[in-house]
């Protein structure tokens, strides 16, 4: 037998779901930024708590590990500025080249640090939140990238943090193409729910018999969101599917999703 | 009862919402999110008023959509559901049994998940789903299951803490005193 606060529970949760379900996206858009809001004193305190114990574990380090990390970082140094000044002659020429044939000139894409703040609760989906918001720069469907390789793209902007839509997802295909290859094709969304596995679809747009397990993939530039030769995967395995009219395979990603603590925003 | 329980049930549902975003290494290495919300809408339908623990519902729902890739309000109404038929049956269950607060712990974590799931297939987005969703209902159903009553051990500690305590009867009776004196 229902009493009557079990019919205004009852009526407030179907009133309250209903007009939230129906909102127009604008406005359930502006309304979940809102209520994200609540918890950012907490995602505040994480990256302050997280830092924090970084320093301090920092001054754990001794003297010796230092001076020979300053060592190794300052041989790297010395190669990355090397490599940096032969980077800078060819992109000279690249672009002397397609101003001779009378090409567009290439965008250069400016790298953002940032850090990942916090990931999906639930299973189904693929994303991370990262503390890169409208007042930093941040808009939708810029490229998030790590030294490995692709992650994903801006899904949607706050003011001061944002949610980050990972390879697999549905919302997050990629365009690619085989670097040795060169067949283009599409990463589509991951067939499983657990980003622990690693591991994503490639079709191909046509059977490509020569694409083989080790083979790497680039992001290919069409789309218009992701720049061209990102790197995302390595080949695992492929197959002939839909009666030989496609190739798919099974991707490993380079970047560890699972292990995603600071990121690149590309900024145009 | 006065506020400060009720207060602290949010203060702790928020706290748990916040933490299932957290713990990334662990969570990846289990390959599921450790939701923690379940266990507390289970304490607090054996325990509390049906419009709290609707509002704990609610604020929680809308925490988790908020904080995931879900629709704005997609939770509110399996967390709500799972909450309504707990309190509905609490005079049927047992519940300062550790076993019975397992279990619906567990029922909890598997029936949220799944109803959500149900719910979004009729949207226009399709999310994740495979064997593996199998698997991390499992886990996160076992999860919660160990967990609620250690949930139930913190909130009783905390009601004690804060809440009024029950009179002490006293043998005593005025009127029976026997007095004694000169006359």
């Amino acid at each position: 037998m229902l009493k009557r606060a079990h019919y205004w529970a009852l009526g407030i949760v179907t009133v309250l779901t209903l007009l939230l379900l129906n909102l127009p996206p604008a406005a359930a858009g502006r309304l979940k930024l809102a209520v994200s809001g609540v918890f950012l004193p907490l995602f505040g305190l994480a990256g302050s708590s997280q830092s924090f114990v970084d320093r301090a574990s920092y001054s754990l380090l001794t003297r010796r590990t230092l001076i020979s990390e300053m060592e190794r970082l300052q041989q790297e140094n010395a190669q990355l500025r090397l490599a940096a000044t032969q980077a800078q002659d060819a992109m000279n020429e690249n672009a002397r080249l397609r101003a001779m044939l009378g090409w567009q000139p290439k965008v250069a894409w400016k790298r953002r640090p940032v850090h990942v703040v916090g990931r999906d609760p639930t299973t189904w989906w693929r994303s991370v939140t990262i503390d890169f918001g409208a007042r930093d720069g941040a808009a939708v469907n810029q490229p998030v990238i790590t030294n490995d390789g692709l992650v994903g793209r801006i899904r949607t902007v706050g003011p001061t943090h944002s949610e980050v839509a990972l390879i697999g997802d549905p919302e997050c295909g990629v365009s690619a193409i085989v670097a040795e290859t060169r067949d283009n094709g599409v990463i589509q969304e991951a067939r499983s729910s657990a980003v622990g596995d690693g591991y994503v679809t490639f079709r191909t747009l046509q059977n490509s018999p020569t694409m083989m397990a080790g083979h790497h993939v680039l992001s290919s530039g069409l789309g218009g969101i992701f720049p061209k030769g990102i790197p995302v995967g390595q080949i695992a395995d492929a197959r002939t599917v839909e009666g030989g009219l496609y190739t798919e395979a099974r991707l490993r990603l380079s970047a560890n999703l699972n292990r995603l603590e600071e990121v690149w925003v590309l900024v145009p | 009862m006065n506020w400060i329980t009720p207060l602290l049930l949010f203060v702790v549902t928020w706290l748990a919402v916040f933490a299932s975003t957290q713990f990334a290494p662990l969570t990846g290495w289990l390959g599921v999110p450790l939701a923690f919300v379940p266990g507390v809408i289970v304490y607090a339908a054996l325990t509390h008023h049906l419009l709290l623990t609707t509002g704990l519902c609610i604020f929680a729902g809308l925490g988790v959509d908020a904080l995931s890739a879900n629709r704005l309000g997609v939770s509110v109404v399996p967390m709500f559901l799972a909450g309504f038929i707990i309190h509905n049956r609490r005079h049927l269950i047992l519940r300062d049994q550790a076993y019975a607060q397992f279990w619906l712990g567990l029922a909890t974590a598997v029936f949220v998940p799944l109803a959500t799931l149900t719910m979004m297939s009729f949207g226009q987005r399709e999310p994740l789903r495979g064997w593996s969703t199998v698997w991390q209902l499992t886990l996160s159903g076992g999860l919660n299951g160990a967990l609620c009553p250690a949930w139930f051990l913190l909130f009783d500690a905390l009601r004690r803490t804060f809440d009024y305590q029950p009179v002490a009867e006293s043998s005593f009776r005025p009127d029976r005193q026997i007095k004694r004196g000169r006359f």
